[in-house]
């Protein structure tokens, strides 16, 4: 039985586990209808081009875990930002552990999804957000949408902030050998209100994982919202991300990307504005070695005057490692004064990696400052002499040129225990020191 | 010091260096002159260890110990410094990360610890201030949008936090205005003791006045055809390079 067999199957398993008498499953079985038309996608898509997850497909994923293991904190540890200064949202092979979470219901929802859809006091916000903003047009995306039930919830009422940042941690065992883990998480940050959250897929052992997840965001008036993907996963775990991401006047939202680790890594990252002065941010560093194929998918729809979007991502490719970019800009003919950047800047370290990089805009205002780059360099050589000459050995000598190059998006990291974690990881990566903090 | 025997080194398939001696004692100021195209700079390069040029015959010694065989940053754990000609941009680090790593990488090779923060802050300091370098300077990118005197002030700069022992100037005198070559030759001079030894490599007399060569050597078609005291390169300055290229026609 194949995987897309295997998924409608599971379905009626799937109904047992959940209500079905309520209108987010009338969203689901909506959702499984339109995926079972779709299908997965195939490299026939324009959107797929460059991108295959045909040989995920063929392994014989569990649709839902088996028995529950139980981690301690010291064993995952390493995997969070901090032990106390954040709330934690922690999932294990798909399934919530109140052991290692912190949630809070303090003035703003750090909770479970599968809670909110149940409990009365939160069913309005799921029914006035959840599967708004996601794209039904894409296949992935129905496809977790027909079994959404678990992941993160985070409400942020009108001019509040939580005290600390969230993290949302997945966590795949052994204890199912192949796992497919479909995450689902609704954000809503109301007018004024703030928020910043970091993510992160991590499998542990060698079980092989396949992520779909998809995370819905919605900034109101005003809103700020920071979300850092921490993409470091083993080489036995894939990730398609499928963010969607609706703003309202004067918000600003940023989402920066790291992605060092992970067999096949794919985001596709939407932005839609639904205002004015609304300003969209997406970073990202990427470090691709072995056999790694990291692909950015963006979009950012500008449907409003006088409204900004800023792309710059930086990709670093090594051995056989397969790199994509395409960064898509839709402007309205409503949409005037629209300042639209995009820039993606990649180094290909071995003669055997890939980059494909595409800018694509759709521009209909005759008003507008739409500027982007794309560059695909070498390390320069005689920088490389420079530093070495000055005593610095040539791998750390290109590491520092690595850093140098990653250096304006590592910058924008406000968080000074982030950017250092991000740095530290990608030290780790490129398996050097240097002496110094960057 | 530095002892050069029959050097020859190409690039590609063209033979830039065609068969150097040179030999430069501890304490000693050696100016080599030239006419471009001589191999001066390819020398240099050479002695450094840039991997674009071939030594074909002959060997590069620096106390004793054979450089063949030494990665660029190797040679300048054992004391070679090259003053750039053409000193590189990189966006995205600063000075000071700069010559900090330089200082530690340099230590961690020696197998000892970093070097403590507040050494190396009051070190950057005082040699900062020989060079007479303004603190706000050593935020900045390496050499990213400096004028050609601050780029050669910074060479100088690093060459004093790395205390070489055998230091080779790149054309340090080119793109200099009168002022800012004052301030580079102080410095150099100021670094000069009887245990290091500078090469100093330019096309011009200008900069000798400043820092006074012990010997002077002059480069022409991948030779050393000239050598004498600091009078050779009043001499060449006052009759050009037309007069030693005739003579090796």
């Amino acid at each position: 039985m194949d995987l897309n067999e295997k998924l409608l199957s599971s379905f009626i398993a799937f109904e047992d586990k959940v209500n079905v008498n309520d209108e987010v499953h009338e969203i689901r079985t909506a959702a499984l209808k339109r995926f079972e038309q779709q299908g997965f996608p195939t490299k026939k898509l324009e959107a797929w081009k460059y991108t295959s997850i045909q040989s995920l497909l063929k392994k014989d994923f569990s649709i839902f875990p088996g028995s529950k293991c139980a981690l301690e904190y010291p064993q995952v540890r390493q995997y969070f930002l901090h032990e106390t200064e954040t709330f934690k949202i922690v999932f294990v092979d798909g399934q919530y552990s109140s052991f290692l979470s912190e949630t809070t219901h303090d003035g703003v929802d750090v909770c479970l999804f599968s809670a909110a859809i149940e409990k009365p006091k939160y069913k309005h916000i799921v029914d006035e957000y959840f599967n708004k903003v996601a794209d039904q047009k894409d296949a992935l995306t129905n496809l977790n949408t027909a079994f959404a039930n678990e992941g993160a919830y985070i409400f942020i009422p009108k001019s509040k902030a939580p005290v600390k940042p969230i993290e949302i941690v997945h966590f795949a065992t052994g204890a199912t050998p192949q796992i497919l883990l479909q995450p689902r998480n609704l954000i809503v940050v109301e007018e004024n209100a703030e928020v910043q959250i970091i993510e992160r897929h991590q499998s542990l052992g060698g079980v092989e994982a396949f992520t779909n997840s998809v995370t819905e965001i919605f900034a109101h008036k005003n809103a700020r919202v920071d979300y850092y993907k921490f993409q470091n996963d083993t080489m036995n775990a894939s990730i398609v991300d499928n963010t969607f991401i609706e703003q309202h006047d004067t918000s600003e939202v940023s989402v920066h990307t790291f992605s060092l680790g992970g067999a096949l890594v794919r985001n596709n990252l939407n932005f839609y504005q639904r205002g004015s002065h609304i300003n969209s941010i997406m970073k990202g560093v990427t470090l691709g070695s072995e056999r790694q194929h990291i692909d950015h998918y963006t979009l950012v729809h500008h449907t409003e005057p006088d409204c900004e979007s800023h792309q710059d991502y930086k990709g670093i490719y090594d051995d056989r490692s397969v790199g994509v970019f395409n960064g898509k800009i839709i402007v309205d003919k409503i949409a005037q004064k629209t300042n639209a950047f995009q820039q993606n800047n990649n180094l290909l370290i071995s003669d055997t990696a890939t980059v494909n990089t595409k800018p694509q805009l759709e521009i209909f205002a005759d008003d507008v400052r739409c500027s982007h780059g794309c560059t695909i360099g070498q390390l320069d050589e005689d920088a490389l002499f420079y530093l070495q000459s000055r005593g610095i050995p040539k791998k750390e000598a290109a590491a520092l040129l690595m850093y140098a190059f990653a250096n304006n998006v590592l910058e924008s990291v406000k968080n000074a225990a982030l950017s250092k974690r991000v740095k530290d990881m990608i030290a780790e990566k490129l398996g050097v020191k240097i002496g110094f903090d960057l | 010091m530095l002892k050069i025997e029959n050097l020859h080194a190409r690039v590609e398939e063209k033979e830039i260096l065609k068969g150097i001696n040179l030999e430069v004692k501890p304490g000693e100021v050696h100016a080599i002159m030239g006419p471009n195209g001589s191999g001066k700079s390819t020398l240099a390069s050479v002695i450094a260890g840039r991997e674009d040029f071939e030594v074909t015959e002959g060997n590069i010694s620096l106390n004793g110990e054979d450089l063949e065989d030494l990665d660029p940053e190797e040679r300048a754990h054992a004391g070679v410094f090259l003053s750039f000609q053409y000193p590189v941009e990189i966006p995205g680090v600063t000075v000071t990360n700069f010559i900090k790593a330089a200082i530690n990488e340099s230590r961690k090779a020696k197998g000892l610890e970093d070097m403590p923060a507040n050494e190396m802050l009051s070190k950057i300091r005082e040699k900062s201030s020989l060079l007479e370098i303004d603190r706000k300077f050593l935020s900045r990118s390496l050499n990213e949008g400096f004028s050609g005197g601050e780029k050669k002030r910074n060479e100088i700069f690093q060459m004093a936090m790395l205390e070489p022992k055998l230091a080779i100037l790149d054309e340090t005198d080119s793109g200099l205005d009168i002022d800012a070559l004052r301030i580079v030759a102080n410095g150099v001079n100021k670094l000069r003791s009887k245990d290091n030894a500078i090469v100093v490599i330019t096309h011009y007399q200008r900069l000798l006045d400043h820092i006074v060569p012990d010997h002077v050597h002059v480069l022409y078609n991948g030779k050393i055809v000239k050598s004498g005291t600091k009078e050779l390169a009043f001499e060449l300055e006052e009759k050009g390079y037309d007069w030693i290229k005739a003579e090796n026609e």
